[in-house]
Formats: C-alpha cells, sequence, structure tokens
C-alpha cells in the first residue's frame, strides 16, 4: 500500500512540477492556485506514504537512503506549506516541487524494502535527532531556493531589461529577509540534531564522536552555515552575496549527505 | 434588442476631427434630449472624452437608428456628413454590447487598461439618467458593464503595471525595497519629473524626503508641500549614507554620484540597498555605479524600456480581459432573453387562472347543494388541473429560452393563447433578474 501512494505521490508532484513551470512561462496567477492544489494533494499522498511505512517499520522510516529521501522531501514540502501560510510567497512552489519530485525520484531508483536496525540503535533518540536534522535541512533547501530567486531578481533589476520572471519574483527585501530567518531558524536545528547524534552515539556505540565521515561533514557543514550567519550579523553580508554563500552551503550539505549514504550505504551506514 | 453605437476614437480621427465633435458636459443635455425627441431614438447616450466621441441608442430599427445617429451627430456639430463618414465606426446588436463592455474595460483605450475611462462611462451614464434618456435597456446594460469592468481588472493584471515613467520608478522601487514605508527619498535637483516620481513614492509610504538644490530657496519652496527637508546641495553628499532611493535631476553637465564615493557609503549603510533615479539628461550618475552590489542604477532610457515591458505584459493580460468579456456578453444575451419569457410565462398562468375562475364562478351557482367543504375540493381540483397542463409548456419555455430559436418559442406562446405583455410586468421581471 505505502509503494502505491509512493508512486502516486511521484506522479502528483511530477503534474505539480509541470503546472508551476507553465506558470514561470505563462504567468497566469490561476495556474498558481491550481498547482499549489495539486502540491497539497501531492503532500497528502506522500504523509500517507510515510505513514503507512512508518507502521510497517515499527520505527522512523529514515534508516536507508531510500526512507531518508523520502522523508526529507516530505519534511521540506510541509515547511514549504507553512510558509507559504504565513508569507503568502506562493511562487516558491516553483522550486519546491521540482526538487521534491527529484528526491522522490532518486528514492525510488534505490532499494525500498524495510531494513532491520540493529538493535543497539534502536533508540527515542532516532526519531529526535532524525527530524531535527531534516527539518534543519529543510530551512536550508528553502533558504537556498530564496537565495536562487535573490540572484535571478538581482540579475533582471541590475541588467534594467524587465521580462519573465521578474514579473513574478517577490522584492529583493523580502527574499533577503526570508532567507536570513530560513538560516536562523535551521542553523539551532542543525546543532541539535548534531548533538543530539553524539547523544545518541554515546548510548548506542559508547562513544560521542568518532570523526566518522557523517560527523566530520556535519561539522563542515556547520561551520560554513555558522560563518554565513555570523557574516550577516557583523559584517553585514546580505543580497546577492549572502545568497550565493547560503547556496554553496546548501550544495556542501547536499552532497555530504549523498556521499555518506553511498559511501556508508543506507543513512549513516546504520542498517548494518 | 436594437442596440447602435456610432463614434469615433484616437484610432479612427485625429484630433482635428474629435474636437470638433465634442460634447461638453456641462451643456450634455440639450444633445441628449434631441436625440431622443427629433430622432426617434428610444434610449440614448453620449460619451465624450478627449480620444473618442461616441454615441449609443436603442432603436426599433437597426440600420434606421444608425442613419439617424450619424445625421444627429453631423446637424449638431454642423459638419457635413461625407467629411464624417470616413471616420465613425458603427457597431450594432451584440458588437455594440461587445464594444461598451471593452471600452468600459480600457481595452480600446491608447494607453490599453488606463482606469479613468470607467469614470468616463460612468458619467456618461450619469447625464443620461439625470436627464431622462436611459431606460430599463441602457440601466442594465451599464449596470453590466461597470461589473464586466470590474471583474476585468480583479481577475486579470492589466492595471497593475506601471507604463509611466514616474509609476515605473515606483515599481521598481517597490521590487528592490519590498515595503517602501520607512524609506528615505532625496531629490538631487528639483525638476518637475523628479518632483512628480517623489510624490508618488510619498503616496506609497516613503518616509522622509530630503531635498538639494543649487539654488537653496527653491528647496526649501519644494519641501513645504512634502513635509520633508531642505539641505544644503554640497552638503547631500554627507546625508547619501541614510537614503535608500535618490532622484537625480540637476543641469549638471558631469556625473556628480560616482563609484567611488558610493563605495564609502555602502559600506557605511552596511550594504543596504539603494536606488538611483537618474532623470537628467545629461546623466547624473555614473552608471557604473549599478556595478556595486546592492546598488541600483536607472536612468531615463532605462525607465522607458521598463514602461514598454509593462505594456506587452498589459498586452498579454489584454487576452484573458477579453475572454472575460465574452463570457459576460453571453451571461447578458441570457438575461435579455429571459427578460421575454419571464412576462409571458406570468402572463400565461394568469390568462388561463382567470378562465378556471370565469368557469367556476359560472358552474357553483348551480352547484347549490354542494357544502363549503366540496366547494373547495373543487377549488383546489381545478387549481390543479391548470397547474398541471402548464407544467410542460413553462418548463419547456424557460429551458428553450436560453437558445437560439427561444424568440421563436415565446412568440408561439404569445400567439396560440393570444396573450398581451404588459409593460409593468417586464419592468418588474427585469428588477427581480437584477443582481
Amino acid at each position: 500500500m505505502s509503494e502505491i501512494f509512493f508512486h502516486i505521490t511521484a506522479a502528483v508532484y511530477l503534474l505539480a512540477t509541470i503546472v508551476y513551470s507553465t506558470y514561470l512561462f505563462i504567468r497566469k496567477d490561476r495556474l498558481l492556485g491550481i498547482a499549489q492544489a495539486i502540491i497539497i494533494a501531492g503532500f497528502t499522498f506522500h504523509t500517507a506514504t510515510i505513514a503507512l511505512r512508518w507502521i510497517a517499520a515499527g520505527r522512523t522510516p529514515a534508516t536507508s537512503f531510500h526512507e531518508s529521501l523520502t522523508l526529507f522531501a516530505w519534511i521540506m514540502v510541509a515547511l514549504f506549506l507553512m510558509l507559504v501560510v504565513k508569507y503568502k510567497q506562493r511562487v516558491l512552489g516553483a522550486f519546491v516541487a521540482p526538487f521534491a519530485l527529484l528526491l522522490i525520484i532518486t528514492a525510488s531508483l534505490l532499494p525500498a524494502e524495510i531494513v532491520p536496525l540493529s538493535p543497539v540503535l534502536e533508540s527515542y533518540w532516532l526519531p529526535v535527532h532524525v527530524m531535527l536534522a531534516f527539518l534543519g535541512n529543510a530551512f536550508f533547501a528553502l533558504a537556498f531556493f530564496l537565495g536562487v530567486m535573490y540572484v535571478i531578481q538581482d540579475k533582471y533589476l541590475k541588467s534594467r531589461k524587465l521580462k519573465g520572471l521578474y514579473f513574478v519574483l517577490p522584492s529583493l527585501e523580502t527574499l533577503d529577509e526570508l532567507n536570513y530567518k530560513c538560516l536562523q531558524y535551521g542553523f539551532p536545528l542543525l546543532t541539535a540534531a548534531i548533538i543530539t547524534g553524539a547523544i545518541w552515539s554515546e548510548y548506542a556505540l559508547g562513544s560521542y564522536w568518532e570523526w566518522k565521515h557523517r560527523q566530520v561533514w556535519s561539522l563542515i557543514t556547520w561551520f560554513l552555515y555558522a560563518a554565513l550567519l555570523h557574516g550577516r550579523l557583523t559584517a553585514g553580508w546580505r543580497g546577492r552575496k549572502a545568497a550565493i554563500l547560503s547556496g554553496v552551503a546548501f550544495i556542501t550539505l547536499i552532497s555530504s549527505f549523498i556521499i555518506i549514504n553511498i559511501v556508508s550505504g543506507g543513512a549513516h551506514g546504520l542498517s548494518k | 434588442m436594437n442596440l447602435v453605437i456610432v463614434g469615433l476614437n484616437h484610432k479612427t480621427s485625429p484630433i482635428e476631427i474629435r474636437e470638433k465633435l465634442s460634447f461638453p458636459s456641462h451643456s450634455i443635455g440639450d444633445p441628449l434630449k434631441k436625440l431622443t425627441n427629433h430622432y426617434g431614438l428610444n434610449e440614448g447616450v453620449i460619451l465624450s472624452t478627449c480620444n473618442r466621441v461616441e454615441v449609443l441608442a436603442i432603436t426599433s430599427e437597426l440600420e434606421k437608428g444608425t442613419w439617424q445617429i450619424k445625421r444627429f451627430l453631423s446637424d449638431f456639430h454642423s459638419i457635413p456628413l461625407e467629411k464624417l463618414d470616413e471616420h465613425l465606426y458603427v457597431h450594432q446588436g451584440e458588437e455594440a454590447v461587445k464594444h461598451l463592455f471593452r471600452v468600459a474595460a480600457g481595452l480600446d483605450s491608447m494607453v490599453l487598461g488606463e482606469p479613468q475611462i470607467l469614470g468616463q462611462v460612468k458619467d456618461s451614464y450619469g447625464y443620461a439618467v439625470e436627464h431622462n434618456t436611459a431606460g430599463i435597456i441602457v440601466n442594465k446594460l451599464y449596470h453590466k458593464a461597470f461589473q464586466v469592468s470590474k471583474r476585468v481588472r480583479t481577475e486579470t493584471k492589466i492595471g497593475e503595471s506601471a507604463v509611466s515613467i514616474s509609476f515605473a520608478a515606483v515599481e521598481l522601487a517597490r521590487k528592490i525595497f519590498g515595503e517602501l514605508a520607512g524609506k528615505t527619498c532625496m531629490l538631487v535637483g528639483a525638476g518637475e519629473m523628479a518632483e512628480l516620481a517623489a510624490r508618488h513614492l510619498q503616496s506609497n509610504g516613503v518616509r522622509e524626503i530630503l531635498v538639494a538644490n543649487r539654488t537653496y530657496e527653491k528647496a526649501v519652496e519644494l519641501v513645504k508641500c512634502f513635509c520633508g527637508t531642505a539641505i544644503m546641495f554640497r552638503e547631500f553628499p554627507h546625508y547619501l549614507k541614510n537614503v535608500d532611493i535618490v532622484i537625480a535631476s540637476t543641469g549638471s553637465p558631469n556625473f556628480i554620484i560616482k563609484p567611488d564615493q558610493i563605495h564609502e557609503v555602502m559600506k557605511e549603510r552596511r550594504h543596504k540597498p539603494m536606488f538611483f533615479i537618474d532623470i537628467s539628461v545629461p546623466r547624473n550618475v555614473d552608471p557604473l555605479v549599478n556595478n556595486i552590489d546592492n546598488c541600483y542604477v536607472y536612468d531615463v532610457d532605462d525607465l522607458q524600456g521598463v514602461v514598454v515591458a509593462n505594456l506587452q505584459e498589459r498586452h498579454k493580460e489584454a487576452e484573458e480581459a477579453e475572454q472575460i468579456i465574452i463570457e459576460e456578453i453571453d451571461k447578458f444575451y441570457r438575461w435579455i432573453k429571459s427578460l421575454d419569457v419571464v412576462p409571458t410565462i406570468i402572463a400565461l398562468r394568469q390568462e388561463c387562472d382567470s378562465i378556471r375562475k370565469a368557469e367556476l364562478a359560472k358552474a357553483l351557482p348551480a352547484l347549490q347543494s354542494l357544502g363549503p367543504k366540496e366547494q373547495k375540493v373543487l377549488e383546489a381540483m381545478t387549481t390543479a388541473i391548470v397547474n398541471k397542463i402548464l407544467h410542460h409548456p413553462v418548463t419547456h419555455l424557460k429551458k428553450e429560452a436560453n437558445r437560439i430559436e427561444g424568440d421563436l418559442y415565446i412568440d408561439t406562446i404569445r400567439k396560440l393563447f393570444d396573450l398581451s405583455i404588459d409593460e409593468e410586468a417586464v419592468r418588474k421581471a427585469a428588477q427581480s433578474n437584477d443582481d
């Protein structure tokens, strides 16, 4: 059943991506509303997929690469929907939808069977750590999209040739503020995720820190985001520069996520 | 419905002709009365703006009515019709409804989607009401036109993007700063264009306006109408660090705002964005300033380019607006048709009911033996018979009225039952239909 919902989710996100892209192209507000309704429908199926998987596995579905990608995509879409309610920047969906689709498609190419988790790792720290990490990363993903939008809008305004996306993208100030907000939420979450990860490691493996791939990479990402936030706070980094840096940080984050999962097979190699 | 519009606009005629044909609003009563009294037109509205003169009328015969309007225009302004005719356009029936809707929505305007025309159409209708030349059809038609115009404005973005240079500047400022509330603007040089742009910025929330002018007195004078602050011209660079929007319009032959200077300013203001609107020729702001991060420089040509881009965007929206108008014409015609069918149904019911009552009145004296209870049964039974007989014809009539051959059904029913439709019933039906 979870499998069927998974495929429906992919199909609906594909449809949402198509409608969002059409919107960017012909810029009819009605399409934006339709696209949003579609992504909400997709999110509903996505929720069902994860709920069923959670019940079937009897634990947080985040122990294989397949599960992690699916769960992360879900959290990101959820966060996007909350952001739309609060800040009304619906056009952000045009970036969220294709990215969610990409994550789901990648997940569908990976082995989907439920693998048993080694008993030492069974712990309440699993859902706590995973949720903190994914929520933090979802904020960073949105910060990245907002950064991309900023760079595009800035390019239009600098070139003084206004066309296409200029008409649908929000103002520079709005984009910059939201980008900053996402970092402000994402960073403490990432920090908390690293700390809970360490505690969990202590409980399960008997040591807080082992300098494994995942730990080194998360530390690198943490430093990147720390530097970015510091620059914004003290050196007045903002606008294009901050947008590009949040892009660099996110690309590092996503590559480390992929590298870790390929190197260790499964989320942090927990299933082995 | 025999509706005719005869008129001319900026596309069909030069200003020399339009000015001769215009009707001043203070004396519009006279031509309106002449139109309906001397030229045999049932209802009439005259729209006269600087870009168009149009006469809309309801007539009993389309071709004759058209000819009469032309004659009226020619007679009233004493211009021979031969000279006038080549500039006139004629819209009849559905075409005329469409034309009126398009005009009211600003789709026929020189600047596509401009909002003033709606006010002018409203005024023209107001004059017709005032001088009793607007009847039931004109009333409904104009109310519908206002409704359509509103729908076009809310459902498309036709009126959204700026199509004048000073508005374009405001719009750009919004795309850079989001909300303009709390922002500071500085006028360097106090030209008329700069003043206009500053006014727009202020009405959009800009909090503080500084004015620097070579003649300090002029700055002081200008500041009065803005509630702003006048500063000495040579001191303006010191204020830049607190200014978000700079409008430059001095007569200086050289750049007065240069990249080196702005580099320093940007550091001081922690790289908060700055928007330079350079409406002076020769330019006052070095274009290289645009290369500094978070600085945006627009000169007159750039702003003109923005206006052109916005106009193109409006044309895209206009397609959607045309679609809305087609839908609304359809709705309007359905209403016009129902105007015929509703009184027909009322008359049909009244006719049958009066027959029933008459026959019952004749029969009852012969049925003395019946008690009041039995009489009631008889009353109910005859009513039921009439209702049942009429049920199918009425249902079909209502349904067919919206189709093309609807008139045929209505006409047949009227002839078969010899129905006469009284004006009062039509008026009532129109009111109950009026949403």
